[in-house]
Parts: C-alpha cells; sequence; structure tokens
C-alpha cells in the first residue's frame, strides 16, 4: 500500500511498497483512510525532535476511514462505517479511562509511563503507525472511534480527531469565567482553534500572538479576535501588561510549545545544543503575562526531559497550571453538536489539501510556512474505492 | 530502613484512628475537572478490568516504571541493529534519567545511518532532495533554498580544501 514512510530529520517519502496491516488483537480493526491531516505537533518528529522515532514510521494521528475488516472481539463497529479515529489509543477500562482520562490511558502505549498511547507519534508514545497511509490498524476499536452522523462534512470529522478538541481543551482547561481576558500564544491551528473557543466560555477579550503575519490576519477573521506580532514588540509580557490595566491576563494558552523563537538563549540550549526539550519560551513569556491567581492551560507540546520555565514566578503569584493531552472521546458528543449547529466551523482551518503521494511535500510546506499554509490536508488514493 | 511491606499496612489501614480524617474533604476543590471526572478508579490501582493480551511477536520495549508491557502495543518498525542495541540499554533507565532520552535520540540519528545502508541494499537510492520537499521549496521559497544550497555547497568546498591544504602541509 501507499503510505509515509519516515526516514530521518527532514526526510520522508510517499512509499509504494508498505506493508498492509493486518488484525494483531481480538479488539483491532482495520480502517481504509479517507482523509488525513498534518498536526503541528507531527512537525516535532519531523524535525527528529522526540525520542525513540523509529527510521519506516508511518506518521499520522488525525485521520477519518471506513471500517474494513474486525476483530473477533469489537462488537460496536462493522465492515463498511465510516468512523472518525480519536489520536488516543484508550482501553476504556483502566483507571484513567474510567474517569474520561481518555488521552492518558494505561494500556496503550508500553514505552513510557508519561504518555498515552498515539497513532503515528514515535515509540515514546506507542509505536504504532498512522493515518498517512492508505491503510491503518485500530487498537481498542470499540472504544474511541465514532461513527460520523450522517450529514457531517466529511472535512469537518477529520478535524474532530485532534484539532477541534485539542483547542477546546486548552480554552476549557483556561477555567474560562464570563467576561475573561484570554491571551493565547500561538497563532497555529491549534492557537486559532483556542482562540475560537475561548468565546464558546464568555471570555470578554481574546488576544493572540504569534510572529506570522499571514495567521495573525488568518485568526483575526476565523476566530474573531485581536491579534498582535510580537516581532513588533519590545517585550510581549510588558505589552501583555498594559493592555490588561498592568494586571496581567485572567487566562494564557500556550498553544506553542517547544519549537518557540523569540528568545536566542532558549533557541541556543533547546534547539542547537539539544540541552533543553526545545525552545520554552512561549511558556516562560506565558507564565509572565498571567495576573496572580491566573490561570495557565499549557496545550502545546514539550518533549522530555526538562524545559527552563520561571517555576518561581508560578509559586509567587499562585498560578494554577492546567495542561493535557485532548481527551477525543470525552469531548466529541459536544463537539459534534458544535458543529452540526454552525457553531463551530472546523474545516475552515484547511488550506491545502495534497494527494498522499505529494506527503514530502507537504510536510516541507507545512514546516517552512510557505504559501500561507494553515492546516495540510492528505487524500489518500483508495479514499473512495468501493 | 525503608520497609516496604510496613508502608503498604500502615497506607492500607483503617483512616478512623486518625484524629479529623477526611473532614475537610471537599469534592468540588478538584482543579482537574472537567478534564477528569473523579469517580475513585484510580484507588483501584492496578486492579482494574484488562483487554487480552496482544501476542508479542516481535522485541518490545517496555518503561521500567510499569512492570510488563500493556495489553495492546504498536508493531511499527522494531528494534534493529546497532540503533536497536542502543535502544535496548535506553529502556533500561527510568523516564526521569537524562540518559533514557539521550540514548533514544542518539539511536534514532544512528538509525538514519541504518536506514540509509538497508535503502541501498534493498537496491533503493534514497532520493534526497525529493525526500526533503525541495520541490515545494523551489516553487514557494526559491530564494532560500538556493541561498540554503549555497551555503551548505561554499562549506563543503572550504572543508576540503582546509583539508587538502594541510595534507599538502604534511607531506612537506
Amino acid at each position: 500500500m501507499l503510505a509515509m514512510n519516515y526516514r530521518g530529520p527532514f526526510r520522508i517519502r510517499a512509499d509504494r511498497n508498505r506493508p498492509e496491516p493486518k488484525i494483531e488483537h481480538p479488539y483491532d480493526a482495520i480502517v481504509r483512510v479517507t482523509r488525513s491531516l498534518i498536526c503541528g505537533s507531527d512537525l516535532h518528529i519531523y524535525h527528529g525532535l522526540v525520542p525513540d522515532t523509529r527510521v519506516g514510521m508511518t506518521f499520522g494521528h488525525e485521520f477519518t476511514g471506513i471500517v474494513e475488516e474486525v476483530g473477533s472481539g469489537v462488537q460496536k463497529l462493522k465492515r463498511g462505517d465510516h468512523v472518525l479515529v480519536p489520536f488516543n489509543v484508550a482501553c476504556g477500562t483502566c483507571p484513567f479511562c474510567k474517569q474520561e482520562l481518555y488521552g492518558n490511558c494505561h494500556e496503550a502505549n508500553p514505552g513510557a509511563t508519561a504518555l498515552g498511547g498515539f497513532f503515528g507519534y514515535s515509540h515514546t508514545a506507542g509505536g504504532y503507525d498512522g493515518g498517512q497511509a492508505e491503510y491503518v490498524r485500530v487498537p481498542y476499536a470499540d472504544v474511541s472511534p465514532t461513527k460520523i452522523p450522517e450529514g457531517m462534512d466529511i472535512e469537518d470529522a477529520v478535524m474532530l480527531t485532534d484539532v477541534t478538541p485539542t483547542g477546546y481543551q486548552a480554552a476549557e482547561m483556561g477555567g474560562i469565567q464570563k467576561g475573561d481576558t484570554v491571551v493565547v500564544f500561538g497563532a497555529g491551528p491549534i492557537g486559532i482553534m483556542s482562540a475560537r473557543c475561548a468565546w464558546l466560555f464568555g471570555a470578554g477579550r481574546v488576544i493572540i500572538i504569534d510572529e506570522l503575519e499571514y495567521r495573525l490576519e488568518f485568526a483575526r477573521k476565523y476566530a474573531y479576535c485581536e491579534a498582535y506580532n510580537f516581532r513588533e514588540m519590545d517585550d510581549p509580557v510588558l505589552f501583555v501588561k498594559k493592555t490588561t490595566d498592568w494586571l496581567g491576563a485572567d487566562v494564557v494558552i500556550d498553544a506553542v510549545g517547544c519549537e518557540a523563537t523569540g528568545s536566542k538563549l532558549q533557541n541556543i540550549l533547546g534547539k542547537k545544543l539539544m540541552l533543553q526539550a526545545g525552545n520554552a519560551t512561549a511558556l516562560h513569556w506565558a507564565i509572565n503575562s498571567l495576573k496572580k491567581g491566573g490561570i495557565l492551560s499549557i496545550i502545546g507540546v514539550y518533549g522530555p526531559p526538562w524545559n527552563l520555565i520561571p517555576i518561581g514566578s508560578i509559586m509567587n503569584k499562585g498560578i494554577t497550571v492546567r495542561t493535557n493531552q485532548a481527551s477525543v472521546k470525552r469531548l466529541l458528543p459536544k463537539l459534534i453538536d458544535h458543529v452540526m449547529a454552525g457553531r463551530l466551523n472546523p474545516k475552515g482551518l484547511i488550506s491545502h489539501r495534497f494527494p498522499l503521494e505529494y506527503v514530502s511535500d507537504a510536510y516541507r510546506m507545512f514546516s517552512d510556512k510557505l504559501d500561507n499554509i494553515i492546516k495540510p490536508l492528505l487524500i489518500p488514493p483508495r479514499a473512495f474505492t468501493a | 530502613m525503608i520497609d516496604p511491606e510496613m508502608d503498604r499496612k500502615i497506607a492500607n489501614a483503617p483512616k478512623n484512628d486518625i484524629p479529623g480524617w477526611g473532614v475537610d474533604a471537599d469534592p468540588e476543590n478538584d482543579p482537574t475537572y472537567p478534564m477528569k471526572h473523579w469517580n475513585g478508579a484510580d484507588h483501584e490501582r492496578s486492579h482494574y478490568e484488562k483487554a487480552p493480551q496482544q501476542p508479542v511477536n516481535i522485541e518490545v520495549f517496555h518503561s521500567i516504571e510499569r512492570p510488563n508491557i500493556t495489553r495492546v502495543f504498536g508493531t511499527s518498525t522494531p528494534p534493529a541493529g546497532l540503533s536497536g542495541a542502543i535502544r535496548r540499554q535506553a529502556y533500561k533507565y527510568s523516564e526521569a534519567q537524562a540518559a533514557h532520552w539521550m540514548m533514544l535520540i542518539f539511536a534514532d540519528r544512528v538509525d538514519v545511518v541504518q536506514g540509509i545502508i538497508s535503502d541501498i541494499r534493498r537496491g533503493i537510492f534514497p532520493n534526497f532532495i525529493a525526500e526533503a520537499g525541495w520541490r515545494a521549496e523551489w516553487k514557494y521559497n526559491r530564494k532560500k533554498l538556493i541561498r540554503r544550497v549555497a551555503v551548505k555547497v561554499l562549506t563543503v568546498a572550504a572543508v576540503i580544501v582546509w583539508m587538502s591544504r594541510k595534507r599538502k602541509k604534511s607531506m612537506l
């Protein structure tokens, strides 16, 4: 089959000779992929920043597909069902799944206890091949995969597998109260979706900060928010303080993660010398931009083992830190309702559509932010064969 | 000296003897809600219902912070060669140890070289330009691409010139 094949940092190929997946467990399903997205966090593995990313792996944790085959223990799905597949591999019976922490399943990832299992995201996240392929193996098929509701656009459906719930949860974790000022660092797809979702919780002001003008322009229109370029500021923290009557923001969302820019020191230590897990400038700014007693929601991805951040300020300002991988299954009923009612328009974030054969170009364009790219979608050649 | 058995006995003892146990417990004081719908399931510890075990037909490393592998796991790219040997060592350290992660990153880099050798053995010469997506770069970011290539070519040329001069000097 055709699938994306990782060959090393900044090197991937569309490989026509990948073996098709097979049922390996009674609770497995094999899904023929109909749509697959490239996520901003895929860029961390594409850049070689996530440990135990092995050559030959297929990435992709945001996909929809048609069930082709199910294992002997699968009861809810059958051949022919068109499903959206949350990025979390979740067993549904461990203590964490039972408390709806589906992103923290304890029976999906042997390689690390700090992470749940995710499709196509290194052996640090379970060693599963992902959905940037024609077919993919989906474990625990009765738990997370969800039939696409009748009438829902397939592009909205695929956007519900990660980016929409992740953006929504970032806002939810902010504990936003009506009238709150919410600052979002990072105008990537997740940051823009977080800004959009902050209004659903009653935010009074939503401010997004980034360095890419085209993304800020997009965010202004898509998320109805104020958008500022930190390259035009001497100090983004000072800017936030000034614009919030010198108190700081009520809620700050870090939607950047380990590949931030804006600090030479963090860049050298994190990206050149790899003495910390990437560049944590956005997190540093987020902590300092908050009011005393404010809430910090971290949704940006940081790898092991550590990062330089002002932990003393978290304590001294009484900041509450809330963070987690999105629990997609928990949020799906609410988000499906928002989409069907027209309150959210996830597919509006998709800016580029590529045949799967062009996956190398798609990654390069997303990585280098070419052609005003916001969110790239991949379409496998067998997406619509009977 | 730490006696885990004694500590476990203390932990499992009835709390009624502890003055004031639980008087200030407030279910609403839960900063993890709504991410987590607390129902006490994590107090079951490891005595929860588990799926059947996926057959283990390949070498699967597991974190030493858990007693065994998970009931399902990915079978993409089993460990192989030198990179596999390094990964085997890395998984002897806990996730709290820098050695664990640094060794894995190092193994990843070794794996890249193994990947090229494996490609060539199978008669595939990697198309580095296509794999790096330079077609898109050429279309949308030509100036930067040319500058990047020029810097690389000049750096390699400078190293070759410097090495050849050094060799000439040593021959004299």
